[in-house]
């Protein structure tokens, strides 16, 4: 071997000795942000157990969730009211958006010519990032008086519009772009050679769609609205600027109610004097992350093993 | 000619946007034979055999001119319902794409759609068309899997089952092959031989072997242009045109 290409064979390994330690230190950092990222999660969940733990001693977790009494100065701490609300207006803002989602996606992705969704992809995106306090201030200038001067009146009512109902629809606008984006590319990810199947049998473009398109995405449908239930449910700046903020279970929509992020968002820090009164905070934002996390996994999961299987 | 022409098109022009893909077709296609397309990738094979069946509707982008005779009716400007056309055609894609159901209910689907729904009556019309492609044995105990378990040439031979139960008249095979081993290749290819007496196939290729071994009909395209057509004997043994020359003697692909 001449003396030429042998400097360079030193000089290459020891490059290539550099580039390794680079890509070992590259790692270690990766590795490290990624332990954050995972950890967090844990570490807020373990936080927020050992602050609502001071309240877990002295009631049951089971008194707490169906207790109606919420009496923070006599020490009476029952979530009942506000677990209530929150269900409230998540499944209604849920029933109002999964219809638009669902055959909005389906009409942008089956029927609509190609530059109608190059358009409407990035409007989508952008309302999904508007700030939550404009719908909310929103939803005080329109949707509570158009409930309480019309549409509740409609139906026989008096109220000031401030309720479950307002609250539900100022989600599903929130929500909708959201759940769209994920229907959009599910839709989109679906063979065109599958449609083209059960047109060649003789199926309608509509019976396509029902029985074969919307089977193929069943599972993919689920979980987008899984994650935007997850969404909803502790969605908070928005809802607690129209929902009312009563602490009462709501047995209709035009009710006022009051969820669960609202208490949080309305109270902590205000009445800390009240003895056990942050631990009962915690608590709720407690149950808050752990239905979303629960709803969040379960959708993800969906995800997964939907794509696995096809 | 001396045969019943089945399909004739006649000046069909095509177009993506602005792209002009087929350019002019006129091609007769002849009845319970086997008409092969060749050319090489991109010629138009695909889009031809879609117009056929008019699947390049859902194409928003596409525009069609000219006419597709089929018996005689121009099912490009008919009032016939588009469903009922599709179904006069049996599909068979590239690659399998079973619908998201179980194997009996891929079959039933079909029959279904047509108003179909005895189920004494399904079940025998299923054993049927699943033993017509030699699939029964391979299947019967476990009509209930998702078909989307099968291997790829079962699954193959289940979308040809599929095709066959609406009863169409002609069946239109995109390379039907060209996913699946040679065991595979040559049931479907048997399959092709024996049906051709009571169907209209209409199948592409990019197989010259295949081709040569079962085509009646040929016709060869180039750049969205037909370029020739006759029997399988005047193509193979007497090509007039140096383009099909030189794709004979496999120089493109
Ligand atoms: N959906 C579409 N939109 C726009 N152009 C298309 C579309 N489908 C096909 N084309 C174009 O039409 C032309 C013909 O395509 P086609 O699929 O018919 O070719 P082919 O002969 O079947 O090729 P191959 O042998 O590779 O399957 C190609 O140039 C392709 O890019
Ligand atoms: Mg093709």
């Amino acid at each position: 071997m001449s003396k030429v290409s042998l400097t360079r064979a030193v000089r290459f390994k020891r490059i290539q000795v550099s580039r390794h330690l680079r890509d070992k230190m590259n790692s270690a950092w990766m590795l490290f942000t990624m332990v954050i990222v995972v950890v967090m999660p844990l570490i807020l969940l373990i936080g927020l157990y050992l602050k609502s733990a001071m309240l877990l001693n002295q009631h049951s977790i089971f008194h707490l969730l169906f207790s109606k009494e919420w009496k923070p100065l006599s020490g009476e701490f029952g979530f009942f009211p506000f677990i209530v609300s929150s269900v409230w207006v998540t499944v209604v803002a849920l029933l109002i958006s999964a219809p638009v989602c669902l055959l909005t996606s389906i009409h942008l992705t089956q029927y609509a010519k190609k530059w109608v969704l190059s358009i409407m992809h990035p409007v989508i995106d952008m309302l999904a990032g508007i700030p939550s306090v404009i719908f909310g201030v929103w939803g005080i200038l329109v949707i509570v008086p158009a409930i309480g001067n019309y549409v509740a009146p409609f139906f026989g009512k008096t109220v000031s519009g401030y309720s479950i109902l307002a609250g539900a629809i100022v989600l599903s606008i929130m929500i909708i772009p959201f759940i769209l984006n994920i229907l959009i590319e599910i839709f989109k990810t679906i063979p065109v050679e599958l449609s083209e199947a059960s047109l060649s049998l003789g199926a309608s473009k509509w019976q396509t769609i029902k029985f074969v398109l919307v089977k193929k995405a069943f599972p993919g449908i689920v979980s987008a609205f899984g994650l935007g239930m997850s969404r909803a449910f502790g969605e908070t700046i928005a809802v607690l600027m129209v929902v009312g903020n009563v602490t009462q279970i709501p047995t209709g929509v035009f009710q006022p109610g009051y969820p669960l992020p609202a208490l949080i968002a309305n109270n902590y820090g205000e009445m800390l004097s009240v003895p056990l009164y942050d631990s009962a905070l915690m608590l709720a934002a407690l149950i808050l992350f752990v239905v979303v996390l629960v709803f969040n996994f379960a959708s993800r999961l969906l995800i997964v093993r939907y794509e696995r299987h096809f | 000619m001396m045969e019943n022409v089945k399909i004739r098109i006649k000046d069909l022009n095509l177009y993506f946007g602005k792209q002009h893909i087929l350019k002019n077709i006129n091609v007769e296609i002849p009845e319970k034979k086997i008409t092969v397309i060749m050319g090489p990738s991109g010629c138009g094979k695909t889009t031809l055999m879609k117009s056929l069946n008019r699947l390049t509707d859902l194409n928003p982008d596409a525009r069609l001119s000219g006419s597709i005779f089929i018996d005689g009716e121009d099912i490009l400007h008919t009032s016939e319902d588009i469903t009922k056309i599709r179904k006069m055609m049996g599909l068979l894609a590239q690659r399998p794409y079973p619908l998201p159901m179980n194997i009996y209910n891929n079959i039933a689907y079909g029959l279904r759609i047509s108003g179909r729904k005895n189920k004494r009556f399904l079940d025998r019309r299923i054993e049927h068309y699943l033993r017509q492609v030699n699939l029964w044995d391979e299947v019967k105990d476990r009509l209930r899997d998702p078909a989307g378990a099968l291997s790829i040439g079962q699954q193959q031979r289940l979308c040809l089952a599929r095709g066959l139960a609406v009863d169409p008249e002609i069946i239109l095979a995109d390379e039907p092959t060209s996913a699946l081993d040679p065991i595979s290749s040559q049931t479907i290819e048997e399959k092709f031989l024996e049906l051709k007496s009571n169907y209209t196939i209409v199948l592409v290729t990019h197989i010259l072997r295949q081709a040569k071994r079962i085509a009646d009909h040929v016709v060869f395209m180039y750049l969205g242009e037909v370029v020739e057509q006759g029997t399988a004997r005047e193509i193979f043994e007497n090509p007039r045109e140096d383009k099909t020359k030189s794709y004979l003697k496999g120089l493109f692909y």
